[in-house]
């Protein structure tokens, strides 16, 4: 069986520096895969080399979606093969309409999208209140479900969600992955890069752990949730305490 | 002679020449909304269009109404080519970059004309005749004035039906406001930019051809329209097409006014007067919106 988005060894460089450093991640078809790791990681950097964001990047390395190789190929290119990808900061069209913002994301299809506009709404039924407003007034929470909304009107196999909780109360963060959860259900593949590592880890089927450009950890969800350094740096469980009540950080990250 | 009286006359004649500028404001917001670029070439692509145009109309002997379509295809081809052969090529471009270029563009295609045209004043024939008026409430207007007016309302109308009703012009918005985003929609950008500037073009070549019949064909004819149009723009706000349609209009009847009842010596600087006016006093524009651009 080929894997749906395969990334192999990928090196990606902002100008001298490196931000990914040997890449390889694999995702099957049909479950949540949880992208996690801190700041800087280059998680959001794997996302954009996947879509061919960066100009001349990936410096080495081979990407495969469906088996087809993507590297080196047009951003327009790339979304039409059915990759659809959530940017960081919702990244709305803000003044166009909510409901040209959802024609816009159907914009490489040729058949009709009316059913598509009717899910969308089901999904998320106060875009359908706000459709003649434009989407730069419309709150975050409404702009992080007009982004997702538009990523799903051009019908993708896979779906790429960076940071969907950015900035966002914790209620409709609860809102917004039950939905992705749904989406998931109605047969979307979702790659989801998070720093809410508690959250992702509930709705993912398997989880990858990067730091500093590489993959260090992977596994199913329970298995990286149970990892003691993925419970002490990202679910912020402690283990030990000095006898001062003290937290002492001497603990080595093996991976490093 | 009876002052207000010839109000009428002046706000008639300065809305012609108004709407002309108005189509040249449009063509340079066009091109600055979608790649925020000044395209300095505007006037002087219409200029050649116009030159093409009366070529096929007197060497090749078409119709009035092919020379003219002959003349825009043109126009949108070589804005076209254009976008295609110098902009796209500057690598990692600069604002100020491509600005140059296109005063590149513009002396090439200037030194083209006058090399193969040559510098004198050509007459443009036309079935309007700008001698056959009609005269309603006292207002002289001449058929060519009322078809100028016509044509231009026309081409705004239908430009604006174009950017908010077709997907293509909906295409043109979302790439106008986020390139990468609308790259990720699997939007194909430079077919878009290609576009703009095969569209803005257009609408250039038809202020030319309006132009043409108005004063000669000459290498020079699109200069004072051509920096009309660019004050028209910067009065609407560079990015507001309703604006530049606006902004066109005021300008054309400012200096009309200015002409008849002041001086028409210093006709032509009203209408920077007025643009240093405006940027005291709302340097955004007329209806400019409030746009607030990512960084």
């Amino acid at each position: 069986m080929t894997s749906l988005l395969r990334v192999e060894n990928v090196d990606t460089y902002y100008g001298l520096i490196q931000a990914l450093r040997g890449a390889s991640l694999e995702v099957q078809a049909g479950g949540i895969v949880a992208l996690l790791g801190a700041n800087g990681a280059g998680k959001t950097t794997l996302l954009k080399t996947v879509m061919g964001l960066l100009e001349d990047q990936p410096d080495k390395g081979e990407i495969f979606f469906d088996g087809q190789p993507i590297h080196g190929r047009e951003t327009e290119d790339i979304a039409r093969r059915g990759i659809a990808y959530v940017p960081e900061g919702r990244e709305v069209f803000r003044e166009l309409t909510v409901m040209e913002n959802l024609k816009i994301g159907a914009y490489a299809r040729r058949d009709a999208i009316g059913e598509d506009l009717e899910g969308i709404f089901r999904y998320f039924p106060r875009l359908l209140e706000r459709r003649d407003q434009w989407a730069g007034t419309l709150s975050g929470g409404e702009q992080q479900m007009l982004a997702i909304g538009r990523a799903l009107m051009s019908r993708p196999r896979l779906l790429l969600l960076d940071e969907p909780s950015l900035g966002l109360s914790p209620l409709l963060v609860q809102e917004i992955f039950d939905i992705v959860k749904s989406i998931n259900t109605d047969g979307v593949t979702i790659l989801l890069v998070e720093q809410n590592a508690r959250m992702a880890l509930s709705v993912a089927s398997r989880a990858l752990v990067m730091e500093r450009g590489r993959f260090v950890l992977e596994g199913s969800a329970e298995e990286v949730a149970a990892d003691p350094d993925v419970q002490e740096f990202y679910l912020g469980l402690a283990t030990e305490e000095s006898v001062k009540g003290f937290k002492r950080y001497r603990r080595k990250k093996r991976w490093r | 002679m009876d002052i207000l009286g010839n109000l009428p006359q002046v706000l008639f004649s300065g809305l012609a020449a108004g709407s002309v500028y108005a189509l040249v404001a449009l063509a340079m917001v066009i091109i600055y909304r979608t790649t925020e670029v000044l395209n300095f070439a505007q006037g002087d692509m219409a200029m050649m269009s116009t030159y093409v145009g009366l070529g096929l109309l007197v060497a090749g002997g078409l119709p009035f109404f092919w020379a003219m379509l002959g003349a825009l295809a043109f126009a949108a081809a070589l804005g076209a080519f254009s976008e295609f052969a110098f902009l796209r090529r500057a690598k990692e471009p600069t604002v100020l970059g491509l600005i140059i270029i296109t005063l590149g563009i513009e002396m090439i295609v200037f030194g083209f004309a006058s090399w193969k045209w040559g510098g004198d004043p050509r007459d443009l024939p036309t079935p309007l005749s700008p001698a056959d008026v009609v005269v309603i409430g006292g207002v002289i207007m001449s058929y060519l004035e009322l078809a100028t007016i016509a044509i231009s309302a026309t081409t705004i109308s239908a430009l604006f039906l174009f950017l908010n009703r077709s997907k293509a012009g909906l295409a043109m918005r979302a790439t106008q406001q986020n390139r990468a985003v609308a790259r990720l929609m699997g939007i194909r950008v430079r077919r878009v930019e290609m576009g703009a500037w095969a569209l803005a073009a257009v609408i250039g070549g038809i202020a030319g051809l309006l132009v043409g019949p108005a004063t000669t064909v000459e290498p020079y004819m699109m200069w004072d329209p051509m920096m009309k149009g660019f004050a028209a723009a910067v009065l609407g706000g560079m990015t507001s097409l309703a604006g530049a349609a606006l902004g066109g209009a005021i300008i054309g009847i400012i200096e009309n006014l200015f002409g008849f009842y002041v001086s028409t010596a210093f006709k032509s600087v009203v209408p920077f007067a007025a643009i240093l006016l405006m940027l005291a006093i709302k340097p955004s524009g007329l209806l400019a919106r409030h746009y607030v651009k990512k960084v």
